[in-house]
């Protein structure tokens, strides 16, 4: 499978990295050169640096040929803006965005992109966890 | 009307006052506290304190009875996402985004927004009237007729003075408008208005056939 990360903070170095390490072709992007150093040194992936907000950064990502697309930058509108035009413009086949905004997260599932909201899930957990 | 404007920057207290003056009720959304009070020490009660992405937020200040949101902050994803909020959640009749970037132009009207404006074509346009050897500048364009409003200026040497407009070969969807001259009132060019070196001509245009009507006008 042909994936195109956006966003290498921690969650997106991690799963760029699990996606390679089964042997995935990845590609991760950010705007900032310096968070490239959370993959690791084994890492196979390609990554470039650019705003996935502009359509010819996603080009040379190869969004084009990508079978799934995920977009966890720490902006949650950013992530919104970019899984769009992957899903709206390149009619990449699986899009997941995260949205941090609960509601924000509601309103973009109804609107047809796969969102995870970290706060809802982590919210709960912790709730369980305070309760066994 | 009731508008809702998110973003308090110039843009968006400019806006609110020029709106205000035209006796429409309006509500800014902006999240920095400080440029929040400024508005209201200047304009009076008309700023709310938030993030107008944020559909709670939305909800507090009652867009559902929002005639129009104008989302006018520097960033364009931000823009995206409380015009679309406004029109998916709270069906707000009409949605206007300012873009930075002219390349999301054709991406928002995909994504459904009604109508975007955009500070770097304007000033791109702005300053193309300013150069004299421009040959054809932007002066509007009609998004939902897909046409344009374009000038374009005769010089000297072009093979197309002391020509009648019949003797043109515009393109079929063009119409020449108006011919202004340096003397004179502007004229409404007929068949047999003879082109002038230094004539202004304002003409309604497609995009697609801007190239050939500027080709027909000057000679090539």
């Amino acid at each position: 499978m042909k994936v195109v990360i956006m966003g290498c903070g921690r969650v997106g170095a991690r799963l760029a990295a699990l996606l390679d390490s089964e042997g995935h072709q990845v590609t991760v992007l950010d705007n900032d050169a310096y968070s490239f150093r959370r993959l690791p040194s084994k890492f196979g992936g390609a990554t470039l640096l650019g705003n996935a907000l502009d359509e010819e950064v996603l080009k040379k990502a190869g969004i084009k040929e990508a079978d799934a697309f995920v977009a966890v930058t720490q902006g949650d509108n950013r992530n919104v803006m970019a899984s769009q035009i992957a899903k709206h413009i390149f009619d990449v086949p699986k899009v997941v965005c995260r949205i941090y905004d609960p509601l924000r997260r509601d309103l973009y599932d109804t609107l047809g992109i796969e969102t995870i909201s970290p706060t809802t899930i982590f919210a709960q957990m912790l709730k369980d966890k305070l309760e066994s | 009307m009731y508008i809702i404007i998110v973003g308090g920057g110039r843009v968006g207290y400019y806006l609110t006052k020029a709106l205000l003056d035209e006796g429409h009720e309006v509500l800014i959304v902006e999240k920095n506290a400080t440029i929040c009070e400024g508005i209201t020490g200047e304009l009076g009660g008309v700023c709310v304190r938030g993030d107008g992405c944020e559909t709670a937020t939305l909800a507090d200040i009652g867009t559902g009875r929002a005639d129009m949101l104008i989302a006018v902050t520097g960033d364009d994803e931000d823009n995206l996402v409380a015009c679309q909020i406004a029109k998916h959640k709270f069906n707000v009749a009409r949605t206007i985004a300012r873009i930075r970037n002219p390349k999301n132009e054709t991406i928002f009207k995909k994504l459904g927004i009604d109508v975007t404006v955009s500070g770097t074509n304007i000033i791109l346009e702005a300053i193309q009237q300013e150069v004299p050897t421009h040959p054809l500048t932007h002066l509007l364009t009609i998004i939902d007729k897909g046409l344009e409003i374009v000038e374009i200026k005769i010089p000297p040497d072009s093979t197309t003075v002391d020509k009648p407009v019949k003797e043109l070969s515009l393109p079929p969807e063009s119409k020449l408008t108006l011919l202004l001259r340096k003397e004179g009132k502007p004229i409404i060019p007929t068949a047999n208005t003879i082109l002038h070196a230094g004539d202004q001509i304002i003409a309604v245009t497609t995009p697609e056939s801007e190239e050939a009507l500027r080709t027909a006008l000057r000679g090539s």
